[in-house]
């Protein structure tokens, strides 16, 4: 099963006992807070759960992989996300992680 | 920014809510988060990115300081994909600063 926004906000409303619609805008807010910290280019530490952050790639020469014309890639900014060890535990068990 | 900002920042915003509630609503999606990918499903945030978990196959490694070889068993790791929405946000074009 797949888990969207529909079941954090189930979720939020089970254990907070707010609305849903106010569980619903909750979610989103956090999402939004966390999108925007990242576009300012900040980096976004979530104890126990992980760090996303940013990276910045230079430009670099890429190929058209159905042509095999060659094309300039952009420098750009990437995420990424970095588990922390307690997500990782949790994945697979204290043993292995 | 740390969890505890985010808790702070999304309090500010929401002044008619207790802090308590706001804690509650963070570590409630983390958790709601963390406990699907320990099910093994997966997390799916539309513009904001999908939370899966990849199998890393057994394999022998080696022990960096002495060489040895060592067994490491089979693994699952948590992996984060950036939605589009957002990929495309963090390379619009910055004002000048």
């Amino acid at each position: 099963m797949t888990v969207t926004r529909a079941q954090l906000t189930e979720a939020v409303y089970q254990e907070v006992g707010l609305s849903r619609n106010e569980s619903s805008d909750l979610v989103e807010e956090v999402l939004s807070e966390i999108s925007d910290t990242l576009i300012r280019g900040e980096t976004v530490k979530i104890s126990s759960f992980g760090r996303f952050g940013l990276r910045e790639k230079g430009e670099r020469t890429g190929r058209n992989p159905k042509t095999g014309e060659e094309v300039p890639i952009t420098p750009r900014r990437v995420l990424f996300f970095r588990a922390s060890n307690v997500l990782k535990e949790k994945i697979n068990g204290p043993s292995v992680a | 920014m740390t969890k505890s900002e985010l808790i702070a920042r999304l309090a500010e915003k929401n002044p008619h809510l207790y802090q308590r509630d706001v804690e509650k609503i963070v570590s409630t999606i983390f958790e709601e988060i963390t406990s699907a990918l320990g099910q093994g499903n997966r997390v799916e945030l539309r513009g904001f990115g999908a939370f899966s978990i990849k199998k890393r196959d057994a394999r022998n490694g080696r022990n960096p300081r002495t060489g040895e070889t060592v067994h490491v068993e089979e693994k699952s790791v948590p992996f984060f994909k950036v939605g589009k929405e957002l990929r495309l946000r963090l390379n619009r074009q910055r004002p000048l600063d």
